[in-house]
């Protein structure tokens, strides 16, 4: 008995009046997935201190990022930015010996007008190291789309693919015996037992969880020839025609854009490896791509459900809000939805519905099959509205930044805090678990404080 | 441009927003991009806040920056203005809108025609102050603000309370135990028949800042927030005022004759007597707190002539410095502080406390000096304890900045009597702890027993190959060997000898790992 009612996503923008993390956070988990990279924020007091805060205990373990932080002399320009720059970089480069300097713009250089672009090609022709700038600022972005910046940034320094026959590679040889690297050789001679195109993937994972997707694809018997990025900035793979892409995760647009229009990759349009649903459908989506026929898929994909049950007895039934701030929510949801939950309100800081195409079709379907209505998909949601909307709801769990999560539960709604998403693993098959295990552990908290009486403790 | 990696006082607006949000029912929008209202995180993770965070952003994104704010700014402070209709709205510039050069008091002044609620601009440079200071410049401006407003009106009651009391300034939000310290100050005033007139900006309205010039005195136990407002009151309305921090059993009884001499110049009249607190102090140093017979006793006598070293900002590192070399005969190596702007007090409060005195923002510099005095404890901030643990000194927190865990939820005031007792656990905890691990380690640790159980894993039958153990290798090492152990289990139930990367994820999968 399914409903035939094929209902077409309805956004509703707000005022935009919510509360995420700045951008420039994206160095915290970038500067540990690229090695040998050095991130330098070129910002104000504001910047430091958030990434100071934000990520606790990181900074006191010399981490590979700092602040160039900007006084008045260089806001009224008494102070020349190139020597500024260098300066600093020179310093950078003395201490810690990077491979690659990836300057981040944020709202006060966006302000000033601080010709990054323009200083960073000079600079880096004189001290050798390469500067790649990102414009990762609060005035544009929301969160994780500071790491998109970075990837879109990155995108054009990976070096140029060949295409792979015997013949241009002797002449390429000849002629430029050193530029081929041992990346490049070894992607010669191993595509071609391939039967398929290379595939890139994109999106900064940890490396376990990488190497988790490169085996269920090699199961596939697709071989990923390189992720963007990579664990060091000198194995960033080549990119150009022929070469096919695919995001893992959701809030990758600009980097997606760049690969076609500037790199002109062959984006493959999936829905995202998280949940098993989601897992599923992104190798199957990437097998078609290839005319691969998927094998064993199905039955992986029940394999890892049946393994969930306890969860999903749990989860059953009960209603989910997302309040929206890290892009992750539209796949989140879809897979929650799979869960058996009801999603009231689907908050997203930004909606790429043509990057997003296929996770949005899988959503519809997902509800479809649930016989559930399709949530409403709220675009630069307002927090206060939203607070207001829940004390209607009463939802069973919401999921929101840490500014609210405490009131929240002051007041006896359930809440999860959303960066842990961000942080943890999440991708694949393997890690349904863990993603599981984060959201239904308030329910399973609060299942053990149910009957002390104490829900609500607002004053 | 300075590179920067930590610093010790955040920036202006947050100072700003600590104020006004720790009063009552005021609500603060700030001009400000998306990601700048980092401080509603903090106040809720770290405070435990239980109520929202009364602080907005009107949003500064690309629009703005193309057209100017134009009806935003005024629009979302008369919307805060119906949704929670707060006494007070203070507007907040960033350093984003400090850039911008947007004119916020335009802004302000065409806002408070429509609202019921008052609104003001903060007034803090961006570029020239810090957190503390901006925290009170923004107390002592609320202040004037009420204060000029009830002048104007000529209603002011400008008549002192019957019976002594006393305003305390500076108890605030994300404070270093300020929330401990205020009941224990109140309990002191308490004992001395001293009623508290008003706390303020900690749980005050800023309708009843009008009275605060009933009080007989006013109290600022810190000196980074709430000195400006005291000398405003002083200048305008003849309030005297004790800045002596109570912290100490030295530093509380001078502030105790302090409060006594204030009390003093009116209690013949009003009281018609004079009030004598000696031997209230005699009783409490030497009875209730347990700080100066501590002093005394030959634990104490074990800590004499060891190096410390100090380091916060200015209020906390002088008072544990004096408490150090004076109470408890320390030797103080080297006092900093990162309050630059108070350099010249600090140097005079500390003179013949210490050999050498130290002020800097730059946490590498304070590094390095405790590299160079290998003192046996450090007392300073969070980053001092980080130094201490590369350098496998003790280190006891004293000051803000902080974390989640000096926001405790236990009574641990570091004013007042019950402050000299924390304080003398705190010192003396970190020392022994220094001593302890100093002689394990001369006798070679805890157990130097072998363990001569066999280990569970028998590495015989099972083999991992080049791509596992690379796999393995990759997993960061504190849940290694838990993973190692898990995939193993799992291969020798499902008989397998061969270990790949595919088991390691199988055993992931079907173990919960």
């Amino acid at each position: 008995m399914s409903i035939k009612t094929i209902e077409t996503p309805i956004f509703e923008c707000e005022t935009g009046n919510y509360h995420t993390f700045c951008p420039i956070s994206c160095v915290a988990w970038l500067y540990q997935k690229i090695e040998d990279s050095f991130f330098l924020v070129i910002g104000t007091k504001t910047c430091g201190y958030f990434l100071q805060n934000a990520l606790g205990v990181m900074i006191f373990a010399e981490p590979r990022y700092a602040m160039a932080e900007l006084e008045e002399g260089d806001i009224s320009a008494k102070l020349n930015d190139y020597g500024e720059l260098r300066r600093l970089c020179l310093q950078i480069r003395k201490d810690r010996n990077p491979s690659v300097i990836v300057w981040i713009g944020t709202c006060t250089t966006e302000i000033i007008k601080m010709d990054l672009e323009g200083i960073a090609p000079k600079l880096e022709t004189e001290i050798g190291i390469p500067i790649v700038v990102a414009r990762a600022n609060g005035l544009d972005y929301a969160f994780t789309q500071g790491e998109d910046t970075v990837l879109a940034a990155l995108t054009h320094r990976c070096p140029e693919h060949r295409i792979s026959s015997d013949k241009q590679c002797q002449i390429d040889q000849k002629i430029f015996p050193d530029l081929l690297t041992k990346q490049i050789k070894k992607n010669y001679w191993e595509d071609k037992s391939d039967n398929h195109p290379p595939l890139v993937l994109f999106g900064s994972l940890p490396s376990t969880v990488a190497s988790q997707l490169n085996l269920e694809l090699k199961r596939q018997s697709i071989r990923v020839s390189g992720w963007l990025p990579a664990q060091r900035y000198t194995e960033l793979p080549s990119l150009g025609k022929g070469i096919y892409v695919c995001g893992v995760n959701p809030f990758l647009s600009r980097t997606a854009t760049t690969l076609m229009r500037r790199r002109g990759c062959k984006l493959i349009g999936a829905p995202f490896p998280i949940g098993p649903d989601g897992t599923r459908a992104w190798i199957e989506k990437i097998c078609s791509a290839f005319s691969i026929q998927p094998k064993g898929l199905e039955e992986r994909e029940n394999q890892v459900w049946n393994n969930l049950r306890d969860y999903l007895d749990l989860l059953r039934g009960k209603s989910v809000f997302f309040m929206g701030d890290n892009l992750l929510e539209i796949s989140l949801s879809r897979f929650l939805i799979r869960c058996g939950m009801i999603v009231y309100e689907i908050g997203i800081p930004y909606m790429d519905e043509r990057y997003q195409a296929s996770e949005l079709a899988l959503l519809q379907s997902t509800c479809n099959k649930m016989h559930i209505p399709m949530p409403r998909i709220v675009e630069k949601p307002d927090n206060y509205n939203q607070i207001q909307r829940m004390r209607e709801l009463e939802p069973d769990l919401a999921i929101t930044g840490m500014a609210h999560a405490n009131p929240l539960e002051a007041r006896g709604i359930n809440t999860k805090w959303s960066v842990e998403f961000t942080f943890a693993q999440i991708h694949g098959f393997t890690n349904v678990k863990d993603l599981l295990e984060l959201i239904t552990r308030p329910l399973r908290r609060n299942d053990s404080l149910r009957d002390l009486g104490w829900t609500n403790l607002s004053v | 441009m300075k590179l920067a990696y930590w610093m010790y006082a955040g920036p202006a607006h947050i100072g700003t927003l600590r104020v006004a949000s720790s009063f009552k029912n005021v609500h603060a929008v700030m001009h400000a991009p998306l990601g700048d209202d980092y401080f509603n995180v903090m106040r809720s993770m770290l405070e435990r806040e239980r109520d929202f965070t009364p602080v907005t952003a009107s949003m500064v994104d690309r629009h703005v920056l193309a057209r100017g704010s134009q009806e935003r700014v005024v629009n979302n402070i008369n919307r805060k203005d119906k949704e929670q209709r707060p006494d007070l709205i203070v507007l907040t510039p960033t350093c984003t809108s400090s850039i911008l050069q947007e004119d916020l008091q335009n802004f302000v002044d065409r806002a408070s025609l429509s609202s019921d609620s008052d609104v003001i601009l903060a007034d803090v440079n961006h570029y020239r102050v810090n957190e503390l200071e901006a925290a009170d410049r923004t107390l002592e401006q609320i202040v004037r603000y009420y204060l000029n407003k009830v002048r104007g009106r000529r209603t002011m009651n400008q008549c002192l309370t019957d019976s002594p009391s006393a305003n305390i300034i500076g108890i605030f939000t994300l404070g270093f135990h300020n929330q401990h310290d205020c009941r224990e100050l109140k309990r002191l005033l308490r004992d001395l028949g001293i009623g508290i007139n008003q706390v303020i900006p900690e749980g005050g309205f800023v309708g009843d800042i009008q009275n605060l010039p009933k009080a007989w005195f006013n109290i600022v136990p810190y000196r980074e927030v709430g000195l400006m407002t005291a000398m405003y009151l002083e200048k305008e309305f003849g309030m005297p005022y004790v800045s002596v921090t109570p912290m100490g059993v030295v530093d509380t009884a001078e502030f105790i004759r302090q409060v006594q001499e204030l009390v003093n110049a009116w209690a013949p009249i009003l009281l018609g007597r004079k009030v004598n607190y000696e031997s209230y102090i005699d009783n409490q140093t030497k009875f209730v707190s347990q700080a100066a017979w501590f002093s005394r006793s030959i634990d104490c006598q074990n800590l004499t002539g060891k190096k410390a070293v100090v380091f916060g900002d200015a209020t906390h590192a002088a008072s544990i410095t004096r408490i150090l070399a004076q109470e408890m005969g320390i030797h103080v190596s080297c006092a900093g502080t990162y309050c630059k702007h108070d350099a010249e007090w600090f140097n005079e409060q500390l003179q013949g406390f210490c050999d050498e005195i130290l002020i800097t923002e730059d946490h590498t510099e304070v590094g390095d000096m405790i590299a160079r005095t290998e003192p046996s404890a450090i007392f300073g901030t969070q980053m001092e304890r980080h130094i201490g643990k590369r350098l496998a000194i003790p280190c006891g927190v004293i000051s803000a900045p902080v974390h989640i865990q000096n926001f405790p939820l236990g009574y641990r005031p570091f004013l007042g009597y019950e402050g000299t007792n924390q304080i003398a656990d705190l010192v003396y905890n970190s020392f022994t702890l220094g001593m302890e691990d100093h002689l394990l380690d001369l006798f070679g640790g805890h157990d130097t027993k072998e363990v001569i159980t066999e280990s569970l894993s028998t590495d015989k039958d099972l083999t991992w190959n080049l791509e596992s153990k690379a796999e393995l290798n990759k997993i960061p090492g504190f849940v290694r060997g838990k993973i190692k152990r898990n995939t193993e289990k799992y291969a020798r139930q499902k008989g397998i000898t061969n270990i790949t990367v595919d088991v390691m994820y199988a055993a992931k999968e079907a173990l919960n790992a």
